[in-house]
């Protein structure tokens, strides 16, 4: 059987499910393509063949023993590397970590798995997720399948990329400050954050604890919601993972755009913003409009603190969740130190790439005596502030539409030497994160030189629903999927 | 600049990290930066308002303490640098 990559979840579950094509004969098709992309996509970490074709063969196994078929049977998927996948490396896009192995898989891994999904491989990331290129990866420099000379966006770029060359059709990221919603509208596809609470951060290794949380991306918002409805749930072994019950996410795409109330924050259509985002997004509030939902001006008077507040609060984070790092019980280790604090610090030194060590100065600076009141408290006080916009604002509104990134992906360097400015790339993002609220990426368009923009959809916390419904309403008339990268044609 | 080189001397000490003289003034510059665009929030006033730590998930619940096995000792070691088999190594902490 042909043609097997490239398809949809839906498409490989029902012809796996029926016997039209094995799980083997679906995942050899994936990996074969997925090796062929690689030298020029460079989106994954390690690609687990025998491992997959393992669990197809399971997958192919309970089909003929007559055991109903999961949610996701048979379907390959990717895992951005900082989720654990018990036996495979997960490096984090660090060399501290280049040969940990986990001896668990994260929850959402185990959740995949129990629903027959196929752990393809591991996708590039940048370092410890801090970053929005995907250049921070201490290993490799993911391309964007739309054009081989610029970022996939980050830090989930291997993620976004491996799926929009149709190496997977879906995969798994994760999202502090933007990491999933940037790359997909980056790469051209849709990719959510959930809630923060929705899917368990059990085996997801920390960034920013209050912060991250673990999403999907796909090759249609059916798609997304497919993996989302697997994923979500409350867990016991994540204390933050909510007691929410999980709705049907495949049953809330069927409810149209007509009646509902979307919110245009003026703030986030400001000045500076790239003319052809701005004239693309506004064209999607158009449709929306037509299919009868109602916009909406809204403010959100405090989006212009967002980025310095996320900075303050992640780096704080992270300075305190990558103290871990000390070379003692798992992960990189420095030869030849005498004393323990010089095994850390050399350890440390060595193991970490320079946006890391960065981030976690200025954390370690926002926490240290003296400055704590001036930042980290400032900054968790200006959360409040951001969050009571959104709560006013969902007041009036059901939804909140927003471009995803104010540029469409940048050339490989462009901003590598400019911290703030590869900042700035999450202006319209990292709100969501402050606020716990979930939000998608879908692609709207194209620029004049065929990149993707994004249009990002945001709603009130735990209601995915609303948020997919809406994305799917307007992905039918955006008719996007009818563009592909010119990698994705190729084998 | 909102940070001086002495003072990101000490925050490298503080976070266990070294850097060379040239890293040292890299630093000094770019979380300067960093600082001065964060000084923004100064504009607001929040002396009423209440942190945000952490968007309530509205779990947090505590489990029972129940008896339940852990992870066998050769998979907690199964990751270190140095081992014995049933502790991890490191050098000695008292000279």
């Amino acid at each position: 059987m042909s043609g097997l990559a490239g398809r949809t979840i839906g498409e490989i579950q029902s012809l796996v499910a029926s016997g039209k094509a094995s799980a083997v004969e679906v995942c050899r098709a994936h990996l074969e393509r997925a090796r062929a992309l690689e030298p020029r996509l460079k989106a994954f970490r390690a690609l687990l063949e025998a491992e997959a074709l393992g669990e197809a063969a399971r997958v192919d196994r309970e089909r003929a023993a007559g055991r109903p078929p999961g949610a996701l049977a048979g379907v390959p998927i990717a895992v951005k590397d900082v989720l654990c996948v018990r036996g495979a490396p997960a490096t984090c896009g660090s060399r501290i970590l280049e040969h940990h192995v986990p001896i668990e898989d994260a929850t959402c891994v185990a959740r995949l798995r129990r629903a027959g999904a196929v752990i393809l491989g591991k996708t590039n990331m940048d370092e410890f997720a801090m970053g929005s290129s995907t250049e921070n990866s201490a290993f490799e420099k993911t391309a964007n399948p739309w054009a081989l000379d610029r970022v996939p966006g980050g830090s989930s770029g291997g993620s976004a990329a491996a799926v929009a060359a149709r190496a997977v059709p879906a995969a798994l990221g994760t999202d502090t400050g933007g990491s999933i919603r940037q790359p997909a509208a980056f790469c051209g596809i849709p990719g959510m954050k959930p809630t923060y609470g929705r899917v368990s951060r059990y085996g997801l290794v920390a960034f920013a604890s209050s912060l991250d949380q673990a999403g999907p991306f796909g090759l249609t918002v059916e798609d997304v919601a497919r993996v989302l409805q697997v994923i979500a749930g409350h867990d016991p072994l994540d204390s933050t993972s909510a007691p929410e019950g999980v709705p049907d996410y495949l049953a809330a795409l069927r409810g149209g755009a007509s009646g509902l109330r979307l919110g245009v924050p003026a703030e986030y259509f400001a000045a500076g913003m790239d003319k052809e985002i701005d004239a693309s997004v506004r064209s999607a509030l158009r449709i929306a409009e037509r299919l009868g939902a109602r916009l909406e001006e809204i403010s959100l008077p405090h989006t212009g603190y967002a980025i310095p507040a996320y900075y303050i609060i992640a780096t704080a984070e992270a300075s305190s969740n990558l103290a871990r790092y000390d070379g003692v019980r798992y992960g990189h280790r420095a030869r030849g130190a005498q004393q323990l604090v010089p095994l850390y610090t050399r350890t440390r030194t060595e193991g970490f790439g320079a946006e890391v060590k960065r981030r976690i100065m200025l954390g370690t600076y926002v926490l240290s005596s003296g400055y704590y009141d001036a930042y980290y408290l400032k900054g968790q006080k200006v959360r409040t502030l951001i969050r009571r916009d959104f709560e006013r604002a969902f007041e009036k509104v059901d939804v909140i539409l927003t471009p995803t990134s104010p540029t469409p992906a940048f050339r490989f360097g462009e901003k590598a030497d400019d911290p703030l400015a590869m900042y700035l790339s999450d202006i319209y993002t990292v709100t969501l994160n402050l606020a716990g609220l979930p939000g998608i990426s879908i692609p709207c368009g194209l620029t004049r030189d065929r990149l993707p923009i994004g249009l990002q959809i945001v709603g009130r916390r735990f209601d995915e629903e609303t948020v997919l419904r809406l994305a799917a309403a307007l992905e039918a008339e955006l008719k996007f999927h009818q563009h592909s990268p010119p990698l994705a044609g190729q084998p | 600049m909102a940070i001086t080189r002495d003072e990101v001397l000490h925050l490298a000490k503080l976070a266990n990290l070294e850097f060379t003289g040239e890293e040292i003034d890299r630093f000094t510059r770019q979380i300067g930066s960093i600082l001065d665009y964060v000084a923004r929030l100064n504009e607001i006033d929040t002396s009423a308002i209440e942190p945000t730590s952490h968007v309530e998930s509205g779990s947090h619940a505590l489990r029972d303490d129940a008896l339940r096995p852990s992870i066998p000792r050769e998979e907690a070691l199964a990751n270190a640098p140095e081992s014995d088999g049933s502790h991890f190594k490191v050098p000695k902490v008292i000279g």
